[in-house]
C-alpha cells in the first residue's frame, strides 16, 4: 500500500505539515477557522522531529502486523480491510493509552481535549494524496508504494 | 477442517483473525461458557463507573461472527477434553468434535482462603457480569474493602470512585501496583489517591471476613490487628490460569499450559494462547504466564495461523501496562525493578513539581524496563527498544528526555525506520 516517506535531507523543519495536518482534520477544513475559532482542535497526527540541523515529518507507518491493533483493549484501533490503512474509531475508543505503550514510533497522540481519544494519521482518506504530503513546501514528503 | 475454540475474549478473538488470515473456508466453531459476544474484559471497570454503556462492550462489532464466518455456543461449558478422540465434552453432556482444538479459557481470580470468605458481599472481580452486580450493589454500599492493590484492584477501586463510594485497599507490598511500577512511581499515584479520599492500608492482608447473623460480609480483621467495617469485600489479588478443562487430560501444564513458539501444547492437534498459556517471555528467556491482553491477542493469533499450517513463530511477550490512576497516566514494561547486584543501569528522571518521574532499566547496553508517569507520550518508541534489542549506548544519556524520539536514533537506524515498512 501506498504510505508516506519523508527526507531528511531536504526537510526544514518548516512544521506546515503539522499545520495541514490540523486543516486536513479540521471541521471547516479553513485554516484561519481551524486556528481561531473552531473547537475542539485537532492534534497533528504528523510530528515533526528536530535535533539541531536535522528534522524529518514522522506519522503511523500503517505496519504491517500493527501492535496499536493487537493491544488495542476495545477494538478501536483497526486495519481497513486486509491491505488497508490503520484506522480508529474515536467513538469504541476509551483512552486507555494501550496503542500508545507499543507503537514503536511513538506515532499516536493523546487527544483529551473533550474525552481521552487516541489521535493519529489516517492517510486522508478519500483525499488522492495526504495533506501533508501536498502542502510540504520543499517536497521532503512522497506518498509511495514501497511494499 | 474443523477449527474448536474454547473461549470467547483476546486470545479466541485472536485465533480466529489468524485463521481467517490464511484459511477462508475452514469451518470455525466457538464455546464460550458466558453468554455475551466477545467484550472487552479491561472495560468492566469502565463499566462500572459508567463511562462505557453496554453498546460500547464490545471487543470486535457485532458483525464480527458473521464477517468472519463463525458459529458460536455461547454460555456453554467446556468440562472434558478427550485428545484420543478428539472431542470436548460439554456441561449439557453434548461432545464436538475437532480436527484442530485452541484452549483459550484466560484466567480464573485467586481468592486465598480467608475464614469468612463465604459470606455474602464477598466477591471478585473479573468478567462483566461482576461488575452487572456490582453497579447493581453500589446504590447500596457505604464502605468497600478492596483486597488487592493490583491492577485489578485498582481498576476496581477506580470503577467504584466514580459512585464516591468510601473505598479502602488493603495491599500486601509496601505499595500499590507494585509489579508493575517502583516505590517512586506508586509514591506519585499514591499521594493523589489520598487527596481523593482512598485508604491505602499497605503491608497486611485480610485475617478474617466477619459475618452478621444472616452470613452478610459486616467487618474485617487485618493480620496486622486493625478492624475495618464494610459492607462488600471485592477480592483481586490476581488471577490464574484456567487449566481445569485439561486437568485430567494429558496436555502438559506448569503453572499454566505449556506451548511453544507455534502455540502448540505437548497434544498433537491441541494449541493453548493467553492468560491460560505459560508462552516464552523474551526478558527472562523462559516461558512464563503474563496476563496482558496483547499478550493473549498475539498468541491466539499466532496460534491461529499455525492451526492452518502457517506456522508463525511467536515473538515472546513481556510485561507492560498503561494505568490511569487519579488522571496521572504511567506507563511501564519490562524489568522494572531490578535486582541490586546483577549489572543493570538504572537512569532516571525526577520533577516532582510537574509530576514527572521517568526511568530506564539497562543491561548490556541494551534496554530492557522503563517507567513513564506523568509524561508518558511516545512510550511504545521504549517498548520497540526493548523488543528490537537495540543496543542504545549512542543515545543513552538521552532516553529520560522529555523529546526523546527517533531523532535521537544513530542516522543508519533512524533512516532505515522511516524509510522501510515496518514487520
Ligand atoms: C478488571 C480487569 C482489567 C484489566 N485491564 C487490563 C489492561 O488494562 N491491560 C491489559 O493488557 N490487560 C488487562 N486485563 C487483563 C486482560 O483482560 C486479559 O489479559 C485478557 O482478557 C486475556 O484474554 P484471554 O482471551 O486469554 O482470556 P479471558 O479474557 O480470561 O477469557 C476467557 C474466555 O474463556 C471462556 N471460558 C473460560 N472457561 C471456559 C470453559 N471451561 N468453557 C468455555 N468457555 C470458557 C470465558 O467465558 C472467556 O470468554 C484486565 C483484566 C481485568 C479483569
Ligand atoms: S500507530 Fe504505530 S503501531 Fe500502529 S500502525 Fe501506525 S506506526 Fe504502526
Ligand atoms: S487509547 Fe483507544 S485506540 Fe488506543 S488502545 Fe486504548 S481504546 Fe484502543
Amino acid at each position: 500500500m501506498k504510505r508516506v516517506y519523508a527526507k531528511e535531507e531536504i526537510c526544514a523543519g518548516c512544521r506546515l505539515c503539522e499545520v495541514w495536518c490540523v486543516v486536513a482534520h479540521s471541521k471547516s477544513g479553513d485554516i484561519v477557522k481551524a486556528f481561531n475559532s473552531e473547537f475542539p482542535r485537532p492534534l497533528p497526527r504528523v510530528m515533526v522531529e528536530e535535533a539541531g540541523p536535522f528534522s524529518f515529518a514522522l506519522q503511523c507507518r500503517h505496519c504491517m502486523e500493527p501492535p496499536c491493533i493487537e493491544a488495542c483493549m476495545t477494538g478501536a484501533m483497526f486495519r481497513d480491510g486486509a491491505e488497508g490503512p490503520v484506522l480508529h474509531d474515536p467513538e469504541q475508543c476509551v483512552g486507555c493509552w494501550m496503542c500508545v505503550m507499543v507503537c514503536p514510533y511513538g506515532a499516536i497522540a493523546r487527544d483529551v481535549t473533550i474525552k481521552k481519544i487516541a489521535s493519529k494519521c489516517d492517510l486522508c482518506q478519500g483525499e488522492e494524496e495526504p495533506s501533508c504530503v501536498a502542502h510540504c513546501p520543499n517536497e521532503a514528503l512522497v506518498f509511495e508504494d514501497r511494499g | 477442517m474443523k477449527y474448536v475454540i474454547i473461549g470467547n475474549s483476546a486470545a479466541a478473538v485472536g485465533c480466529v483473525e489468524g485463521i481467517r488470515k490464511y484459511d477462508s473456508d475452514g469451518e470455525i466453531l466457538l464455546v464460550s461458557k458466558e453468554p455475551y459476544a466477545t467484550y472487552s474484559r479491561p472495560l468492566i471497570s469502565y463499566y462500572l463507573a459508567g463511562q462505557v454503556d453496554a453498546r460500547h462492550m464490545g471487543y470486535r462489532p457485532a458483525s464480527f461472527y458473521k464477517t468472519h464466518r463463525v458459529t458460536t455456543l455461547l454460555g456453554s461449558e467446556a468440562v472434558g477434553l478427550d485428545t484420543k478422540d478428539k472431542s470436548v465434552r460439554l456441561s449439557d453432556g453434548r461432545t464436538v468434535a475437532y480436527d484442530k482444538l485452541l484452549i483459550a479459557t484466560g484466567g480464573v481470580p485467586f481468592v486465598p482462603p480467608i475464614e469468612g470468605s463465604d459470606a455474602e458481599g464477598v466477591m471478585t472481580f473479573t468478567t462483566w457480569d461482576d461488575a452487572k452486580r456490582l453497579k447493581r450493589l453500589v446504590p447500596r454500599l457505604k464502605k468497600v474493602v478492596i483486597l488487592g492493590g493490583g491492577l485489578i484492584g485498582i481498576k476496581a477501586m477506580e470503577g467504584l470512585q466514580a459512585h464516591g463510594t468510601d473505598i479502602t485497599v488493603v495491599e500486601l507490598m509496601d505499595r500499590i501496583l507494585g509489579l508493575v511500577l517502583d516505590k517512586t512511581a506508586t509514591s506519585f499515584l499514591e499521594r493523589k489517591l489520598k487527596e481523593e479520599g482512598v485508604h491505602l492500608v499497605k503491608e497486611t492482608t485480610i485475617k478474617k471476613i466477619h459475618k452478621d447473623n444472616a452470613g452478610r460480609a459486616v467487618g474485617v480483621t487485618l493480620e496486622n490487628g486493625r478492624e475495618l467495617a464494610t459492607d462488600q469485600v471485592i477480592i483481586a489479588i490476581g488471577v490464574r490460569p484456567n487449566i481445569g478443562l485439561v486437568k485430567d487430560s494429558p496436555v502438559e501444564t506448569n503453572r499454566g499450559i505449556v506451548v511453544d513458539y507455534f502455540m502448540r501444547t505437548s497434544e498433537a492437534d491441541v494449541y493453548a494462547a493467553g492468560d491460560v498459556a505459560e508462552a516464552d517471555d523474551i526478558l527472562h528467556h523462559e516461558p512464563r504466564v503474563i496476563p496482558i491482553l496483547p499478550n493473549a491477542y498475539k498468541q491466539g493469533k499466532v496460534a491461529g495461523s499455525s492451526m492452518t499450517g502457517n506456522e508463525i513463530e511467536y515473538p515472546g511477550g513481556m510485561v507492560m501496562n498503561s494505568v490511569e490512576v487519579g488522571g496521572i497516566p504511567a506507563i511501564s514494561a519490562g524489568i522494572m525493578n531490578p535486582p541490586d547486584d546483577e549489572g543493570y543501569e538504572v537512569k532516571r528522571l525526577i520533577d516532582r513539581k510537574n509530576g514527572v518521574y521517568r526511568k530506564m532499566v539497562i543491561r548490556d547496553n541494551r534496554l530492557v524496563g522503563f517507567i513513564l508517569i506523568g509524561a508518558i507520550d511516545r512510550a511504545g518508541i521504549y517498548t520497540g527498544l526493548i523488543r528490537e534489542g537495540v543496543n542504545i549506548s549512542p543515545f543513552k544519556n538521552h532516553l529520560t528526555d522529555l523529546d526523546f524520539g527517533v531523532i535521537c536514533f544513530p542516522k543508519d537506524l533512524r533512516t532505515y525506520k522511516i524509510s522501510n515498512v515496518y514487520m
